[in-house]
């Protein structure tokens, strides 16, 4: 794990979609999926980022436009220089077998928006399962050429929804959930995306005692489970997270529901995304 | 031989044992500082609530070297008013919950301290020492006694609560700054906050890694320095002292309790042995004792002061 952030060149910036650019980096780091790092702009600030791909000598990161921070990013060229600093956070459960396929039988995945970028190699890792990728239209689908999902979809490929149905079905991610699950049976459910949208997922996961687990976004500082800004109910986002489980994220007042300002302030999701987003209903509520 | 005594006093609180979370390190919630409870503490603070909400400097606030940890968070936090929401019901926590408050100049301290009013709070902690948040503690000049014995002397008015003035270890003379506090009506002494302010730069990027430059240098580094302040403020008044600075063993704590502190607060070491090191750092307190034949905590507070 890297305390301090070490520089490093940016190798080659890919073009995902129109607001999502990747970052490659030459460099191996010890990284399970689902966790993330912190990216250094010396000057500027230092924000989270899920590792999107990762190879022995390389890994990369995917980051969509939002604000300052990321418009700087996307300025970016190869050649120029950023700081790296991690991974932090606990990781997708995964139990590897010496193939390097995976015991956790059948899986779903779940994506949504930038949220695949934290299960793209989740998906490259897994042996048998599904996967659902929904944005809100056909050009914002991230990875289109990128996997060959292996499990029981005769196509390989991932299955796709848009909210204007202008690729694959009509609608979002989880309403597919059940016929999915009536098809093919899976054993786990791994989701990243809005957190309604995990909320749901959550749901069905109860309703029909599958295991699950979902990477949440809170605003991080210290990374190092020091500052308390990520604080989530009484767990830490940087350190017991981003990756949750079924039986903590049951119990979680937070999720779905809250998340902290930068200065701390409790606030509802809208708030903390800026109120675009539409409230949901909470798994307990 | 009997089972040892773990539990200490500091300013008319009871503690099960002498572990405190220091201020700033997980203290922005009740759900951390119940977990921090359940791991063993004796007590906890929270962070530092000043009057209006504060963002913070930019990332990176944190940042660790051979010998310990940078930080410039700036007082982040949400304003005392979100604070005495997110800090109701503090008997749920289930250890002794300290209030730290921190405050441009007397006036801003009487308003915060009047939203205290009515929540469950053990004590008061009063932040002078801050070594990176303009406005605030060392960068608005309250860590000389004339300032510290001002502002103390108007908090001690707006509260019947245990009183405790955190120092910073940025002084020659700490015993004179302690002597203020301890006139102008404080019940304990907290010693010590961040050192200097430090810096980190990273080579390649040929600057300052913190964002605000500087940063307050605590952990290990940090130890010797806040193991002499504690020494010699408990030469200079009566009162309780909480000790601060680099524990993160049952041997540092004890080093500190004979030093002179009736406690001793934890903070970055959450960062190396994680949550867990408030009941570690108590079991270890422990077997030292049991192997040394010593009973109580009360027999090794102070005990290095030898005539
Ligand atoms: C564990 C984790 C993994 C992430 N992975 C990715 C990823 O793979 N790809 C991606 O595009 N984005 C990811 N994000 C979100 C990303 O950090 C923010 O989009 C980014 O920081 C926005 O900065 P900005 O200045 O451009 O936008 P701003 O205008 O500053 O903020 C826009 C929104 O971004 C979020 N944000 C801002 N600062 C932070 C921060 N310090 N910590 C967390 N969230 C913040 C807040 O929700 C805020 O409302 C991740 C966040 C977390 C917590
Ligand atoms: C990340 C961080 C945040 C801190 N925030 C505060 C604060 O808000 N108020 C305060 O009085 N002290 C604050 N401190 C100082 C600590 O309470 C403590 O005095 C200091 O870190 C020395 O103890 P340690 O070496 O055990 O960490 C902070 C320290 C750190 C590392
Ligand atoms: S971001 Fe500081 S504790 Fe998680």
């Amino acid at each position: 794990m890297l305390l301090e952030p070490i520089m490093m060149k940016i190798e080659e910036v890919i073009q995902e979609s129109p607001l999502a650019r990747s970052f490659m980096f030459r460099k191996g780091l010890e990284y399970q999926p689902g966790q993330f790092v912190m990216l250094w702009i010396p000057g500027l600030d230092e924000k989270p980022f899920s590792i999107s791909y990762h190879g022995k000598d390389f890994f990369g990161i995917t980051v969509a436009l939002k604000g300052k921070f990321t418009h700087r990013l996307h300025e970016m060229k190869a050649g120029e220089w950023v700081g790296i600093r991690g991974p932090f956070g606990s990781a997708f459960n995964l139990v590897v077998s010496e193939a390097n396929l995976l015991d956790v039988g059948r899986a779903c995945v779940v994506g949504g928006g930038v949220g695949m970028a934290s299960l793209a190699t989740l998906i490259e890792r897994l042996g048998d399962l599904v996967v659902v990728q929904g944005a809100r239209t056909a050009s914002d689908l991230l990875y289109r050429n990128r996997f060959k999902v292996a499990g029981p979809l005769p196509t390989k490929d991932m299955l796709l929804c848009t909210e204007d149905g202008s690729a694959g079905t009509k609608g979002v991610p989880t309403d597919l959930l059940e016929d999915l699950y009536r098809h093919y049976r899976f054993d786990v459910l791994y989701t990243c995306g809005p957190e309604a949208m995990m909320v749901k997922v959550l749901d069905f996961a109860m309703q029909y005692n599958i295991y699950m687990q979902a990477s949440l976004e809170r605003y991080i500082k210290c990374a190092v489970g020091l500052c308390g800004q990520c604080s989530c109910n009484g767990l830490r986002l940087c350190i017991e997270g981003p990756v949750l489980d079924c039986e903590k994220l049951r119990t979680l007042e937070d999720f779905g529901r809250y998340a902290r300002l930068r200065n701390g302030r409790r606030v509802s999701i809208e708030e903390y995304l800026g109120g675009n987003r539409r409230p949901n209903k909470h798994p307990s509520a | 031989m009997a089972e040892v005594d773990l539990s200490t006093e500091l300013c008319g609180i009871r503690l099960q044992n002498p572990t405190v979370l220091a201020s700033g390190i997980l203290g922005t919630s009740k759900g951390l500082l119940k977990r921090v409870a359940q791991a063993g503490a004796g007590a906890v603070t929270i962070k530092s609530l000043s009057l209006e909400p504060l963002p913070g400097h930019n990332n990176p606030i944190v940042i660790g070297f051979e010998a310990g940890m940078l930080n410039a968070v700036g007082y982040a936090n949400p304003g005392i008013k979100e604070g005495a929401k997110e800090f109701s019901n503090l008997k749920e926590v289930g250890v002794p919950v300290i209030a730290s408050v921190i405050g441009r100049g007397v006036g801003d301290f009487m308003k915060v301290m009047e939203e205290l009013w009515g929540l469950d709070f053990a004590a008061v902690e009063v932040s002078l020492s801050c070594p990176h948040t303009p406005g605030y503690g060392m960068l608005a000049g309250q860590n000389t006694p004339e300032a510290t014995k001002e502002i103390v002397s108007v908090v001690r008015k707006c509260t019947e609560l245990p009183l405790l003035v955190k120092l910073s270890p940025n002084v020659l003379e700490i015993g004179n700054v302690a002597m203020a506090a301890e006139e102008a009506g404080a019940d304990g002494i907290t010693a010590v906050n961040t050192l200097g302010p430090g810096m980190v730069i990273n080579i390649e990027a040929r600057q300052p890694i913190l964002d605000f430059k500087v940063g307050g240098v605590s952990g290990p580094a940090l130890r010797p320095i806040a193991l002499r302040c504690v020494y010699d403020i408990y030469k200079a008044v009566k009162i309780p002292i909480l000790g601060v600075g680099g524990i993160s063993t049952g041997r540092h704590a004890i080093e500190m309790l004979m030093a002179g502190a009736s406690a001793v607060g934890i903070g970055t070491a959450v960062y190396s042995r994680g949550v867990e090191v408030f009941g570690l750092v108590c079991s270890e307190i422990k077997e030292w004792m049991e192997a040394n034949g010593c009973a109580s905590t009360k027999e090794l507070i102070g005990a290095a002061h030898v005539s």
